[in-house]
């Protein structure tokens, strides 16, 4: 029944937050090669959605496989890379943009192993695909926006895998490097990587995706060929084009909650 | 000097050079979290476990190493349950823990005496069997924070990466969070539970000013610590032939001292950085030759020199100069 080429299968996914359904019932299928657009309005489920496929919600309902194998019994973690949706890649110590980079390349590490030659090797590629090997010693507190987005980037390709999971990598980030970094994901899709990119507007990134998916408060709307922007804010998907800001902490779908035990 | 052979003046030197290293090491992880206020908050829980183990008569060390370790996972778990409130979930931990400390000594049928020495140190009346104690504690925390120092840092640098990358995320909190328990009971004879988070914060805030990567970040603030904890504890060992001087406020202020000369050095390092980040390679899109230029541009010219793709642009005035063929362009 699942074909060896589906890379996510998500059959009737739900993911609620603090209990309040969001994502609903979603049917969603991955073929592997794909590059797969997710796009919606703020707060549609987008962003939920990839949390559920990735593991960091559980599905309320549904069943999730993630190459061929039930969610539950998948280990394989070094296959998957994963950009969450951040401002920048600063912590409150310095570090290296190799530093960031190579903390992606984890899975592919046993404990207390050194770095391999292998390893040195594939954190090196992963930051010249993203075009920073000039500024790989930096600190990464000293980059812009954008070249930390990148750095991201170049984290989950440390560890080399499959399928990557990018959530909103363009948001805020200036031209040069969203072409930059739309030149990283063509090296990423030529190699045959799967794709998932979530994302409210495309821009430059529009002739690399193959599929749209249009999120429509926490459904999916439309599945289909690539959508030009203005079409996936049409009145049909959700709430007519409106200024996109930053949702902050991107948890709009639940009221808050203010004492330190209470459910998130 | 025959200060430095007397027996009890060894043995608290080798516990504050322990306590040096091992503080920071954690320390350093807190503050990528942006805890670096936990070293705090464990501080005053552990309070709390000094005066159980006074009150049952048991080794206040072992009750406020246990009582601490609780404490710390207790504020995780309110951490990762809770969404923005860690810093009320300290707060309420903080007093908490001051409170129930003061109160059961009551209790115990002690005075505020006693538990002053553990809450500000009282390095120089250990015991043998508390430097074995502080030797364990702390070449486990040394060795469990550089060892693991690659999840560690994963974790601490972005939870939801991990995660996704595999990591088991709470059980390397929850480590942290112990670690951070062992060393604040470690530190707690050293320079006290009140000043337990100076050795924790301090020397990773003076090792920052300096460095761009966590390693050299890790590894400078055990040596900052390490300093200032055995030269504080020396200073005010010798200048109490004069005046009663406590070492462990010593140790902190010596520690803040570090920082203090660092930051001025931070600011202009950074500064200097900053101005030499080479310039974006986009090409200017005319030809816009300068005005008469009365000199030359060199390496000695005392203009700023900035990378500009394949040459060096002089940065004189607001503008940008850029040496091309008998003249200079505006960049």
């Amino acid at each position: 029944m699942v074909t060896p080429e589906s890379v996510v299968e998500l059959r009737g996914g739900s993911v609620a937050i603090a209990g309040r359904p969001v994502v609903r019932g979603v049917d969603l299928e991955v073929g592997s090669g794909e590059f797969l657009a997710l796009m919606g309005a703020n707060g549609s489920g987008k962003s939920t959605l990839v949390r559920g496929l990735t593991g960091l919600r559980p599905l309320a309902t549904g069943r999730l496989r993630l190459f061929g194998s039930p969610f539950e019994d998948f280990h394989d973690w070094h296959r998957v890379g994963f950009v969450p949706q951040r401002t920048g890649a600063s912590s409150g110590v310095p570090s290296s943009v190799w530093e960031v980079v190579a903390s992606g390349r984890l899975t592919r590490r046993r404990l207390l192993r050194p770095l391999s030659r292998a390893d040195r090797a594939a954190i090196d590629e992963a930051i010249s695909v993203v075009g920073l090997s000039a500024e790989a010693r930096q600190g990464v507190s000293q980059l812009s926006g954008g070249q930390q987005q990148r750095v991201l980037i170049a984290r989950a390709l440390a560890a080399q895998p499959d399928l990557f999971f990018l959530d909103e990598p363009t948001a805020g980030v200036d031209l040069p490097n969203q072409e930059a970094l739309a030149q990283a994901l063509a090296t990423l899709k030529h190699r045959g990587s799967t794709i998932v990119l979530v994302a409210h507007e495309l821009g430059v990134l529009a002739p690399l995706v193959d599929r749209a998916v249009v999120m429509r408060d926490g459904r999916i709307a439309y599945d289909g060929e690539p959508l030009a922007d203005h079409e996936v804010h049409h009145p049909d998907f959700g709430e007519a084009h409106s200024h996109h800001h930053a949702e902050p902490g991107g948890r709009d779908h639940s009221p808050h909650v203010g004492s330190p035990l209470d459910r998130r | 000097m025959e200060l430095l052979t007397l027996e009890f003046m060894q043995r608290a030197l080798l516990a504050a050079l322990l306590t040096g290293l091992a503080a920071p090491a954690v320390g350093t992880y807190l503050v990528q979290r942006r805890l670096a206020l936990m070293g705090d908050g464990i501080g005053h829980v552990a309070v709390t476990g000094v005066a159980l183990g006074l009150l049952t008569g048991t080794s206040p060390l072992w009750a406020a190493v246990v009582v601490s370790v609780l404490g710390a996972v207790l504020i995780e778990v309110i951490r990762e349950r809770g969404h923005t409130n860690g810093d009320v979930a300290l707060a309420l931990l903080f007093y908490g823990g001051l409170a129930g400390g003061v109160f059961v000594t009551g209790l115990a049928g002690q005075n505020a005496a006693v538990l002053q020495s553990y809450l500000f140190g009282s390095i120089t009346t250990l015991s043998t069997g508390d430097v074995w104690v502080t030797l364990v504690l702390a070449a486990v925390v040394v060795l469990v924070c550089v060892g693991l120092s690659p999840q560690l840092f994963a974790v601490a640098q972005d939870q939801e990466f991990a995660k996704v990358a595999g990591l088991n995320v709470r059980v390397y909190n929850v480590l942290v969070a112990v670690l951070a328990a062992v060393s604040v009971t470690v530190a707690m004879r050293t320079v006290g539970l009140l000043l337990v988070s100076a050795l924790m914060v301090v020397p990773v805030a003076t090792a920052q000013q300096l460095t761009r990567s966590f390693r050299t970040t890790l590894l400078a603030a055990m040596a900052a610590g390490t300093l200032a904890s055995v030269g504080g504890l020396v200073i005010a060992a010798f200048a109490s032939f004069r005046v009663p001087v406590a070492p462990g406020p010593t140790i902190v202020l010596l520690a803040l001292v570090g920082f203090a000369v660092t930051w001025p050095l931070g600011i202009v390092i950074r500064s200097r950085r900053r101005l030499r980040t080479p310039f974006p390679e986009l090409e200017p899109d005319r030809h816009e030759v300068t005005d008469e230029h009365p000199h030359v541009h060199g390496p000695a010219c005392g203009h700023v020199a900035v990378r500009h793709g394949d040459h060096v642009d002089y940065v004189h005035d607001g503008h940008r100069h850029a040496a091309h063929g008998k003249h200079y362009d505006e960049h």
